[in-house]
């Protein structure tokens, strides 16, 4: 009996084997965070993931080889994320990872990427991803510092040279706070009020009075991100301040607009990605057939439209995609170098040149300074 | 001068905030002495559930009832599934599995609704009114005004209707209320459904305020369990106060002192409260019979 037992499921587990079909050749890794608190930045990259692989593979793959995604979702905590990226490196046996949807998560795993020696594309923003070099890992998203030095480079075109920060003490808030004070006084800008608010506050209106009756202060600028700034941006309106106002890439989406209110959020600045005003990018612009094309593609299989966010996850497709095509090979040393010299990729968030000692690869021209009209993005250079 | 006023406006508008919020935990915390955990979910569950109502197509008012009827629904279920099980477990118990409910509630909102953040429009628009050089918006109006009523309500119930007394009774003691011929367990029900409705309630009055989304009813309830505190827990008066107190501490530290230290002023003034009045400013003294 137990024989037979034995015979049957040797035999299944044959025609399973059978049942599988050929294996991809290309065997790229991923975990993002498709749940968890930095769901709506990872729910997006994962969707993106699998949409660009597919369509890939239907265009008969990279160098006739098809892709075969192995995705994991993290749920935003690094101790998961280093577990699958160990789990990715040894039992998937990956030739590159994508993911770290957050700084934390990437922080994780990258060391496994480095010692099992691997390229890493990182989808986090932090600086300290790149910055020392890392021989394996890149990422797609800009800075925060290089949001600031957008925004300040804007300002002193228009000739504020005192203005006033209100941020969030949230990780996002008090991490670009920090770098932009680090670079405004290569600008010339003096910050003459510095304020703070709780991430679930619900109500700003005493730090603004304290900024808007600083002595000689031209503008106002509010890193944060969540429903922070849209109550910032309503109590703005609230007191009727009528200084230029800045808002950070964190919340370049239509959904701040719809937050904020139009009425508020009439002439607010801030930096954003191409893909975010594909609509009214001009016909000549290099990134508008690359951006209208992820835009449809996206808005076909999942009926809403991509997100700055998915955007880094179809730049890092890109980026890898591109590098195997010019290395001719999956092999991991191979690719890294050919990433390495990337030169010229268009991507949603920008054009992408890398070098030796840069692993971003992306210049302010990145960002598009965009101002909100009639509820709307206007491109504001 | 319009610096104190303004100020003070802001310190009433989020004080308002908290005393809705602080206001739910009273009739639950009075019938079994728990402190519902889900409370801020109950707020949560008000703003989400109407902001889908009203997206589906139904006018902004019906949604708000449905919100409230729904959550109120809700909370008897939470009643009847969860804590009547457990019935005779010890409060540290019951307060545990409120903690437990508040963790699935958020969950299955975020698979049911989304994870984004929403708001609907205010009562009577976003146009700022304005008193003495300061501003203030009707929304806040119509969250105070919430407030109040809630505290009034609530003081009327607990002091002048029978139901109310029946309420207190079975929290001081279980057996004898059931003895006179109180049915507790309806008691209990009834005080899950009356607070998840308070709650809907404060949700559906703060959202064009302080937005909504699965996640924010923590840091709601964490607020406004801490005004509750403040107050002295299980009594109106107390949730009231001590809401817009904590306010008004806040929006003066931000601004006259920084607003670096506006968490920590609250809560060391808290803490300063606590340890002289340990019930709290209008608690009541608790007297245990030997």
């Amino acid at each position: 009996m137990k024989l037979i037992h034995k015979f049957a499921l040797g035999a299944m587990t044959a025609m399973a084997f059978a049942a599988t079909p050929v294996l991809a050749e290309i065997r790229l890794g991923a975990t993002v965070s498709e749940t968890g608190p930095a769901a709506f930045l990872g729910d997006p990259e994962a969707k993106t993931l699998k949409l660009l692989v597919e369509k890939i593979n239907a265009a008969g793959g990279l160098n006739g080889e098809k892709i075969e995604l192995f995705l994991y979702d993290d749920g935003g905590d690094p101790n998961k994320a280093r577990t699958f990226a160990t789990r990715l490196v040894e039992d998937d046996e990956v030739q590159a990872i994508i993911g770290g949807t957050t700084t934390g998560t990437t922080m994780s795993i990258i060391p496994v990427a480095e010692e099992a020696k691997i390229p890493f594309i990182s989808l986090a923003g932090a600086i300290e991803i790149v910055k020392p070099v890392k021989e394996w890992v890149f990422k797609t998203p800009h800075t925060d510092r290089m949001a600031c030095e957008k925004i300040f480079t804007d300002m002193k075109k228009q000739g504020y040279t005192k203005i006033g920060l209100i941020s969030g003490t949230d990780g996002f808030g008090a991490s670009m706070r920090k770098q932009c004070l680090d670079v405004v006084a290569s600008y010339g800008i003096e910050i003459v009020g510095d304020e703070s608010y709780g991430p679930q506050d619900a109500d700003m209106t005493p730090q603004l009075t304290n900024l808007k009756g600083k002595p000689g202060i031209q503008a106002i600028m509010n890193p944060g991100f969540g429903q922070g700034p849209s109550i910032v941006t309503r109590n703005y309106a609230q007191l009727g301040i009528t200084l230029p106002f800045y808002q950070s890439h964190g919340v370049a989406s239509n959904g701040f607009i719809d937050l904020a209110g139009k009425k508020a959020a009439e002439g607010v600045r801030l930096p954003g990605t191409a893909l975010l005003v594909e609509s009214i990018l001009a016909d000549s612009d290099p990134q508008k057939p690359v951006v209208a094309a992820y835009v449809a593609d996206y808005k076909a299989k999942y009926n809403i439209a991509p997100t700055t966010f998915g955007g880094y996850a179809h730049d890092a497709l890109a980026i890898y995609a591109d590098a195997v095509k010019r290395a001719g090979s999956t092999e991991p040393k191979a690719v890294r170098d050919a990433i390495e010299a990337t030169k010229g990729l268009i991507g949603t968030t920008g054009i992408v040149t890398m070098s030796k000692d840069d692993h971003l690869g992306l210049d302010l021209s990145a960002f598009r300074m965009l101002e909100i009209r009639d509820g709307g993005w206007k491109l504001a250079e | 001068m319009p610096e104190l006023m303004q100020f003070l406006l802001s310190g009433v508008t989020v004080g308002a905030v908290y005393a809705l919020v602080a206001l739910g935990f009273t009739i639950i915390y009075n019938a079994s002495d728990v402190v519902n955990f889900a409370q801020g979910e109950f707020v949560m569950l008000g703003g989400m559930i109407t902001v889908f109502a009203h997206m589906a197509g139904l006018p902004l008012p019906l949604s708000a009832l449905i919100a409230v009827g729904a959550t109120a629904a809700f909370g008897v279920a939470l009643n009847k599934l969860a804590i009547e099980p457990a019935r005779g477990a010890p409060v540290v118990s019951l307060i545990i599995i409120t903690i437990g409910a508040s963790i699935f509630i958020r969950g299955a909102t975020q698979l049911v609704f989304d994870k984004q953040i929403h708001r609907f429009p205010a009562i009577s628009g976003d146009d700022p009114i304005h008193v003495l050089g300061a501003t203030i918006l009707p929304q806040s109006l119509w969250i105070i005004a919430g407030a109040v009523a809630i505290f009034i309500g609530l003081w009327l119930f607990f002091t002048r209707t029978l139901i109310g007394r029946a309420v207190l009774a079975t929290s001081n003691n279980r057996l004898a209320a059931q003895l006179v011929g109180i049915n507790t367990n309806w008691i209990m029900t009834l005080s899950f459904a009356v607070s998840a409705a308070i709650g809907a309630i404060a949700g559906v009055l703060v959202t064009p305020v302080t937005m909504i989304g699965y996640d924010f009813g923590i840091s709601l309830a964490l607020k406004g369990f801490a005004a509750a505190m403040l107050g002295g827990m299980g009594n109106p008066k107390g949730a009231f106060a001590g809401g817009i107190l904590l306010g008004l501490i806040e929006a003066l530290t931000a601004g006259y002192i920084s607003s670096q230290y506006k968490d920590a002023a609250a809560f060391i003034i808290i803490l300063a409260v606590l340890f002289a009045m340990p019930q709290g400013l209008f608690g009541k003294k608790s007297t245990d019979r030997v």
